[in-house]
């Protein structure tokens, strides 16, 4: 039996290595920078839950930490078995991909051409799998404190499926509709942020506001680990832009630049306008930042680093704007998914069609100041098909569970806190 | 016998432990607390926009004194913790009845 077994993962080894030869060359360079970044993306998904869990009160704190913990485990088994397969497997009608890659069957050790001609298939697979692990993993922003887990793992898993796989596959699968049509989108302005960020508002809104909502100060329990997290995110991110070029040069060393550039300019734009309206506020340099980070990921590939200054200060500006609109319409999509990654992520999109230019990245476009103004009009046709899709899929989605699952606690497990109520366990005893 | 229960503003704990040991007085039990009065609460910032915190930190101090000892202690409390704005805080005096010291069982003011 067990030669047996041995004999088959010989085999398994030796086919891999006999096709990873016959075909195109992997650079090992590109390669070992991909893989690299692969565990950078890794990272800020439990960044994110740190992020996410300074900002709840101390009764919710791992509940909130779990759920990007988990995201985690659950996605990057979906994303072997069928996710992967969808996003970027064979072209179907430019709508998704076909299930040929089912069980990662047939992505190997050689390179696709189609996607990344110098590095193993499966490493451009690992790669997207930590976007497609973050991406459910912000919305978890919109529900803290008052959703049902069980409910919470049915909806991440649903939502990989029905949003976040399409999306990905019209805008970066081959053949996909919005990737024919020119939109450019270099690390995931409309397929991560846009998403995750109108699909937060979508299940705000079915869920409903925490208990105490505008009576009660829902005060952050530790802005120290929203900072730390702030910090995994940034750091993190150099692999999500920077490895967006999928190869070790000059495009990714752009990408690296105009991304700390972004962020920085964004975290002191945000200090400022704390600054003017009281004082300069930590928790809002760390958000500041981090919404530098998600304008400029449409943009790394494509821009320099003035334009991403710009980028930066705009996107601080917008986000601001959009966390008091919506403060002031009393809507509880608790931590600013909405604001920071929609609005956000919508100003990074716009703005790639404004500063683009294919001085920084020949196989890109040039944009508005470039004198090509067509591209914002394409830039603006892939946020409002994205805002428009993953709305409407995730409200009716949120409605289903609600429905039959039902997706918050109760109130006496709400005013306890999750920690308990749900994982029986407590932050700090 | 008198419980002095002084409630002050945090950061002058040290300040009244340390006039108090001064005149004498160096039992004390310290409470961590949260409470309001003409100081009312505070606004502090979230991400964009404030909030109120209508409860404030202050520490509760528990002291048992001889009946001799009490206008001391006040005044020692009143001079050492005071800021002069709103928020320094307030001191209540009761009544003791009996006094035990665990380790010995002796009784009223020699178990002070």
């Amino acid at each position: 039996m067990l030669a047996i077994w041995f004999a088959l993962v010989l085999l398994v080894a030796l086919s891999g290595t006999v096709s990873a030869e016959e075909v195109l060359k992997v650079d090992t360079g590109d390669t070992a920078w991909v893989l690299a970044s692969a565990a950078l993306v890794m990272i800020m998904t439990p960044g994110l839950g740190l992020f996410y869990g300074g900002m709840v009160r101390r009764k919710n704190a791992i509940a909130t930490i779990m759920m990007s913990f988990v995201i985690l485990a659950l996605i990057s088994v979906q994303w072997v078995l069928y996710g992967y397969s969808l996003a970027f497997g064979p072209d179907i009608g430019g709508i998704i991909g076909s299930l040929q890659w089912l069980g990662l069957n047939g992505v190997g050790q050689a390179p696709n051409a189609d996607y990344a001609a110098t590095i193993p298939a499966l490493a451009f697979m690992i790669f997207q799998m930590m976007f497609a692990v973050i991406t459910p993993a912000l919305i978890t922003g919109a529900f803290v404190e008052r959703i049902k887990f069980s409910s919470f793992l049915v909806f991440a898993l649903l939502w990989a499926t029905l949003v976040y796989d399409p999306i990905a596959h019209w805008v970066w699968g081959v053949g996909g509709w919005l990737r024919n049509m020119g939109a450019l989108d270099f690390a995931g302005g409309t397929v991560v942020h846009i998403s995750s960020g109108v699909s937060a508002l979508a299940i705000a809104l079915v869920i409903g506001a925490r208990k105490g909502f505008g009576k009660e100060p829902l005060e952050p329990h530790s802005i120290p680990m929203t900072v730390i997290g702030a910090v995994l995110l940034w750091f993190g991110w150099f692999g999500f832009n920077a490895g967006s070029a999928v190869a070790s040069g000059g495009l990714a060393a752009s990408a690296f630049v105009v991304t700390n550039t972004a962020a920085a300019a964004a975290a002191l734009t945000w200090m400022l306008l704390s600054w003017r309206s009281r004082k300069p506020s930590v928790l809002g340099a760390a958000t500041g930042a981090v919404v530098g980070l998600v304008a400029i990921t449409p943009a790394s590939g494509f821009v320099g680093p003035m334009a991403a200054i710009a980028i930066g200060i705009g996107a601080a500006v917008f986000c601001y704007s959009a966390m008091l609109f919506r403060m002031k319409r009393n809507v509880d999509e608790s931590l600013d998914v909405w604001a920071c990654h929609g609005i956000g992520g919508t100003w990074g999109a716009i703005a790639t069609g404004i500063f683009a230019t294919t001085l920084v990245n020949p196989a890109g476009a040039n944009g508005l100041l470039y004198g090509n103004a067509a591209q914002v009009v394409t830039q603006a046709i892939a946020v409002a098909v994205t805002w428009i899709y993953a709305f409407a899929v995730t409200y009716i989605l949120a409605k289903v569970i609600d429905a039959t699952m039902g997706l918050r606690v109760k109130e006496e497990e709400e005013d306890v806190g999750l920690d308990i109520g749900q994982h029986a366990e407590k932050a700090y005893s | 016998m008198r419980k002095i229960e002084a409630i002050i503003r945090p950061e002058k704990l040290d300040a009244v432990r340390a006039a108090l040991e001064e005149k004498g007085i160096t039992g004390m039990t310290v409470v961590e607390v949260k409470g309001r009065g003409r100081q009312k609460g505070i606004t502090l910032q979230w991400r964009a926009g404030e909030y109120r915190i209508e409860f404030l930190p202050k520490m509760k101090l528990e002291i048992i004194v001889d009946d001799k000892d009490v206008e001391t202690t006040i005044g020692t409390i009143c001079e050492a913790a005071r800021s002069g704005k709103v928020g320094d805080g307030k001191i209540f005096i009761y009544p003791v009845e009996q006094v035990v010291r665990v380790r010995t069982g002796e009784r009223g003011k020699d178990a002070i």
